[in-house]
């Protein structure tokens, strides 16, 4: 049922260059947190060091009491058991096929009968649309089909921690949006840990409960979704919200001078736009960790702009009927006798 | 990271580290008997062909040196005493790790090298499984056995190319070829052999699994794996060489002497 992952002033470097230094945050249990940061900020390296796959120069990574950066070899396998990765390519086993690919952690770590391994692997491929499609090698098959699977080998040990390597890159939207629900349901199913690490704004605005932005090798900002959504913070405002002025430029970062003129040029920063809701469980119960939108906000006395935690005028809000589907089916394999109802809201919304 | 001596010497060690850790691993379980009776017919499958067709020109240009040298001497019934020896010796445990190094080392670094640079290794090491033990290991194993038995056969062959070319090319005669066999050599030849090519085989794999394991920047990376696998194999294999046969004669008493 989730746990928690304390981060307390992590450095790493490779050789002379430094990549992060003192990051410190926690990972509450059981809710979906979103790292964010410009290309080339060493995402990546920072989830290979949660992992335990690069040992950082200092810090600590606490779960269930351990210190990962000081566990010895032998029992960092044992603390991996927590965690399902999913890789930026999916990470299959090139010389298996999906099914093999799946099973494999159960082959190697449980004793179970071959029925039995058989029957956990279906659900999890049905689980992520993949049913059908378990003869296939991993390079006959898509990116987004690969990075399905991979997701599907990362949940067949049950992990309470589950990272996710840009889930959203390279696919289409559609996929993007059917992936990023599949995260929502599979977090209130399981209420693992998530973290996800993305540059896709809309993913960062709308999946997580809280979130974290790497910039300039220390972390800018991590807490609630709320908080970095309203953030009047220069790097915070311009990431979240895309937009061309601001600290960050093409190269990583723009310097003093570029930024002085920016300043003297008077350019006024467009308002920030309104913060959306959080995207829901596809079966209509609350998610795992629920939190009426707008409580940050009001709580900490920060006024969020106009129209916010409102519908988007023109986007569909899908309310579930009674006992609603949380299968996933995929876009080809749309269940003609699913009983989830669109309905257009067009009343709010700025 | 400028300096070359220290880049060198960091190689070394980390390259010894890594020898020690497969050596921890060899004998934690479960051992992966699968992989390695598949890994052992991969490389016996690419390496038993070129291996016996390098073995026969190998004895053939032994016994046509020795055949001219012997018979200006008048030792000609000593020639197959002097190939037996070159063959066994030396020429089988090295013709049978530069194939084994060649052939089944560079597939190997070039398969982990893909899986490495793929993040297959990263992705096994967070389910949970030291690609150590569940892939380095087995492969060793599977090498050394190789070797061994390969070496048997190059043995073999290369003493039946000299007897071909004494015999019937240079006239020579098949009895006094055959009696001379035990005339120089010995048992303590083969086992000697054996253990040379067990030893190199174990090498030719590892090197082949470090680099493989330590590939990095996409495919070119790999390529470049493999190259420097195979080029450092072969070399390290002739300095070991030499240092094992020093040895042998210090520790194994010579027949005739």
């Amino acid at each position: 049922m989730g746990v928690e992952v304390q981060i307390d002033g992590l450095t790493k470097s490779f050789g002379r260059q430094n990549i992060w230094a003192d990051v410190s945050f926690t990972l509450p249990e059981g809710e979906i947190s979103v790292l964010l940061g410009p290309s080339g900020t060493g995402k990546s390296v920072f989830l290979k060091t949660l992992v335990g796959l690069l040992r950082p120069d200092r810090g600590h990574i606490w779960i269930e009491g351990k210190d990962l950066p000081e566990l010895s070899e032998r029992d960092l396998y044992e603390v991996r058991k927590l965690f399902g990765v999913l890789f930026q390519d999916g990470a299959l086993f090139g010389s298996m096929n999906l099914y093999d690919n799946v099973a494999f952690p159960l082959r190697e770590h449980t004793r179970k009968s071959e029925s039995a391994v058989r029957d956990i692997v279906m659900e999890k491929l049905d689980l992520v649309g993949l049913a059908g499609d378990e003869k296939k090698l991993p390079g006959e098959i898509s990116g987004g089909m690969r990075k399905r699977a991979g997701l599907a080998r990362a949940l067949v040990l049950e992990p309470e921690i589950i990272l996710f390597d840009e889930p959203d890159s390279g696919l289409d939207p559609v996929r993007t949006t059917l992936l990023n629900h599949l995260i929502v349901d599979l977090n209130q199913q399981t209420g693992a840990t998530f973290l996800i690490v993305t540059h896709d704004i809309n993913t960062a605005r709308t999946v997580p409960d809280n979130i974290g932005l790497i910039y300039r090798r220390h972390l800018a900002m991590f807490g609630p979704r709320e908080m970095l959504l309203s953030s009047e913070e220069p790097v915070v405002r311009q990431f979240l919200n895309a937009q061309r002025h601001g600290p960050i430029g093409m190269a990583e970062e723009k310097d003093a001078s570029e930024l002085e003129a920016e300043a003297a040029a008077g350019i006024e920063l467009p308002m920030l736009p309104p913060i959306p809701l959080q995207m829901q469980p596809t079966d209509g119960r609350p998610r795992a960790a629920e939190r009426i939108p707008g409580e940050w906000c009001r709580t900490n006395g920060v006024i969020p702009p106009v129209g916010s935690f409102a519908p988007a005028p023109g986007q569909p809000t899908t309310v579930p009927a009674q006992g609603g589907v949380s299968e996933w089916a995929g876009p080809d394999r749309v269940d003609p006798h699913a009983d989830t109802v669109v309905i257009e809201r067009r009343d709010g919304g700025a | 990271m400028s300096n070359p001596v220290a880049g060198a010497l960091r190689q070394s060690g980390s390259f010894f580290a890594y020898c020690l850790d497969c050596l921890l691993a060899i004998p934690r379980r479960p051992f992966q008997l699968r992989e390695m009776i598949q890994q052992a017919w991969f490389v016996s499958s690419v390496s038993i062909l070129p291996t016996a067709l390098v073995a026969i020109p190998f004895g053939a240009v032994i016994s046509l040196q020795l055949g001219t040298l012997t018979s200006q001497l008048g030792a000609q019934s000593y020639t197959g005493a002097a190939s037996v020896l070159a063959v066994v010796r030396e020429a089988g445990p090295i013709v049978t790790a530069l194939l084994i190094a060649g052939a089944g080392g560079s597939a190997i670094c070039a398969d982990l090298g893909a899986r490495k640079i793929r993040e297959e290794l990263d992705a096994m090491e967070v389910l949970g499984i030291d690609p150590v033990q569940r892939l380095v290991v087995p492969r060793i194993i599977a090498c050394m056995i190789v070797a061994l038995l390969l070496n048997g056969l190059v043995s073999v062959v290369g003493v039946a190319g000299g007897y071909f070319f004494n015999v019937v090319l240079q006239g020579g005669t098949p009895g006094a070829y055959l009696a001379s066999f035990q005339a120089l050599g010995q048992i303590q030849d083969l086992i000697a052999g054996e253990f040379k090519a067990v030893v190199f085989g174990a090498m030719a794999a590892l090197i082949a699994c470090y680099k493989g394991m330590t590939a990095k920047g996409g495919p070119k990376g790999v390529g470049d794996a493999v190259n420097q696998s195979v080029v450092i194999s072969f070399m390290l294999l002739f300095a070991v060489n030499f240092v094992m046969t020093s040895i042998y004669f210090q520790i194994v008493p010579q027949k005739g002497t």
